[in-house]
């Protein structure tokens, strides 16, 4: 290679390890605070002072109060933690869930395999959030039902991709001396075939958290995630719609808040995409 | 003598929807005997890859059967086939796609290892020594696959092949990726092997290269569209070929 090619890459590199630790910085500040959450808000989030309702943004109250006189930016970050905790534990079951799906379709294959894609399929020829405000219809109000209901249609993504690498390792040469050192399937599946495979799969529900955090809220909006009083972004935006003309800064601060950390997660999921691509990588 | 591999009427027929059945591999039979070493050999998409695969049991045949030193393995599964694999070991075409890129060579050969119960020490120290035995030095077991040349990797996938003192030892293609003067040494410790291990080493060489086949194999198959159109001793067959593919496979070396 020559010299000019090897400064390019060293360059390429170099910048996206920086973006790397400044995103990877920013969600870990991100998820400290909403551990601490308690901790860091000025006021009481749930006590309300009917003294003092829909005031302004001053000194005293950063983004304002409520109509109920509740200090906002303290029910912001407490709102934090419903947010972003059920947003990473959802990203998780899905990433777990459907790796598992597509893992044992790929590895097994005939008839389950066609079944069980086919199952995916009319997951995926539905309007996702539809079909989730549906289920969580169905199931009722609250947060459980709605973290539920985004599951139930976000795994099929995550079978197919977990399906494809499965069936490209299958091909490989060491995926059957593995096989032929009698290695059973468990110990095949979990030494040889997720390391490799789990790299796109990760990339992608980084990529993911942003999505569903904003889906999550917005089922929360629609009054199908978590229910008043708690603090929750989607739904404190939904409470408060109808003051938006005269009281924006109540819808506005929690719009702000899914705005900021949806950004920074995006962020972070290109950041490891292009991390995780062997061609960033010196070698 | 009994064979330790016996193969019957095997046959392989891929069916895919809105075309005709193809038959990869149509009712071929040999038998290989402890301490042979059998060439089998054919241009490419004449089967060869599928007749192995069938034999180590990754491919389901359609039709035939495989008895393995006495026992059926045609239909066998999970644990018995895992037992039957004791007696069975493959290397394997390309060198660097047979390791696992995630673990060291030294867990590669290790693996069947460990999957009879030996301890880490003893593992440990039975890798060094296949990897010797090999050509290569115990360091080795600590380098991942792209650490190393494709000689070295083939010389460790023999030593993993080797682990489990197999009695039978498939090579398919086993040094085709490699250039001539590696292939010249792989087959040298092929040969070693053949001669320390005498009768307890039996070997299935897969080959396109009828110039390889002559001085490596006691006997020599050849395989054309699935079938066996010759068999018999490499020198007889290269001088006086009966089938017309063979003469055009001959032809084409000279």
């Amino acid at each position: 290679m020559n010299e000019p090619t090897v400064r390019i890459q060293k360059i390429r590199k170099d910048t996206v390890k920086t973006r790397l630790i400044v995103f990877g910085a920013l969600a870990l500040l991100l998820l400290v605070c909403s551990i601490f959450s308690e901790h860091l808000t000025p006021y009481d989030p749930y006590l309300q002072d009917l003294t003092n309702v829909k005031a302004p943004p001053s000194a005293e109250h950063l983004f304002g109060t409520d109509r109920y006189g509740r200090d906002m930016l303290s029910r912001v970050i407490v709102g934090s933690r419903t947010s972003i905790y059920s947003t990473l534990l959802l990203v998780g079951i899905v990433t777990a869930l459907g790796t598992m799906i597509g893992v044992f379709c790929g590895w097994h294959g005939k008839w389950i395999d066609t079944v069980l894609m086919r199952i995916s399929d009319m997951f995926l020829a539905f309007p996702g959030l539809v079909f989730a405000m549906a289920v969580a219809g169905v199931l009722g109000g609250g947060l459980q039902n709605a973290i539920i209901a985004l599951v139930a249609i976000s795994w099929p993504k995550y079978a197919r991709i977990a399906r494809s690498q499965t069936l490209a390792q299958k091909e490989t040469s060491y995926l059957k001396a593995a096989r032929l050192s009698g290695s059973g399937t468990w110990k095949i599946i979990f030494k040889h075939i997720l390391p490799n495979i789990i790299g796109p799969i990760l990339v992608t529900s980084m990529l993911d958290i942003g999505t569903m955090m904003m889906e999550l809220a917005g089922l929360s909006f629609l009054g199908l995630g978590a229910k008043p009083p708690t603090a929750e972004w989607g739904s404190m935006m939904s409470d408060t719609r109808s003051l938006l003309s005269t009281v924006p800064w109540v819808t506005l601060a929690p719009g702000f808040a899914i705005f900021v950390s949806v950004m920074i997660f995006n962020l972070l999921g290109d950041t490891i995409r292009d991390y995780a691509d062997p061609k960033s990588r010196g070698r | 003598m009994e064979p330790i591999l016996k193969v019957e009427n095997l046959t392989r027929v891929f069916t895919r929807k809105g075309q005709p059945d193809f038959t990869a591999v149509d009712h071929i039979g040999f038998e290989l005997y402890p301490g042979e070493c059998l060439g089998l050999i054919g241009e490419s998409g004449s089967g060869k890859t599928t007749v192995v695969n069938m034999i180590t049991r990754l491919l389901d045949a359609t039709e035939g059967s495989i008895v393995l030193d006495g026992e059926d393995i045609t239909q066998m599964s999970g644990k018995e086939l895992r037992r039957a694999y004791r007696k069975m070991q493959m290397v394997f075409q390309t060198p660097t796609d047979s390791f696992d890129p995630r673990c060291t060579l030294g867990d590669g050969i290790g693996e069947s290892l460990r999957n009879l119960g030996m301890s880490r020490a003893e593992t440990k120290q039975e890798v060094a020594r296949l990897l010797t035995e090999c050509g290569l030095t115990p360091e080795f077991a600590d380098r991942y696959p792209h650490q190393v040349s494709g000689g070295q990797c083939q010389r460790a996938s023999i030593a993993r092949a080797l682990a489990v003192k197999p009695k039978l030892l498939i090579c398919d293609e086993a040094t085709s990726s490699l250039d001539v003067t590696i292939q010249k040494e792989i087959i040298a410790l092929l040969n070693e092997l053949r001669w320390q291990r005498g009768a307890k080493l039996s070997i299935l060489f897969i080959c396109h290269d009828i110039a390889l086949v002559q001085q490596f194999c006691n006997r020599v198959l050849v395989l054309y569209k699935g079938r066996i159109v010759e068999q018999g001793v490499p020198d007889e067959i290269i001088r006086n070929p009966k089938d017309a593919y063979t003469k055009r496979l001959i032809e084409s070396v000279l």
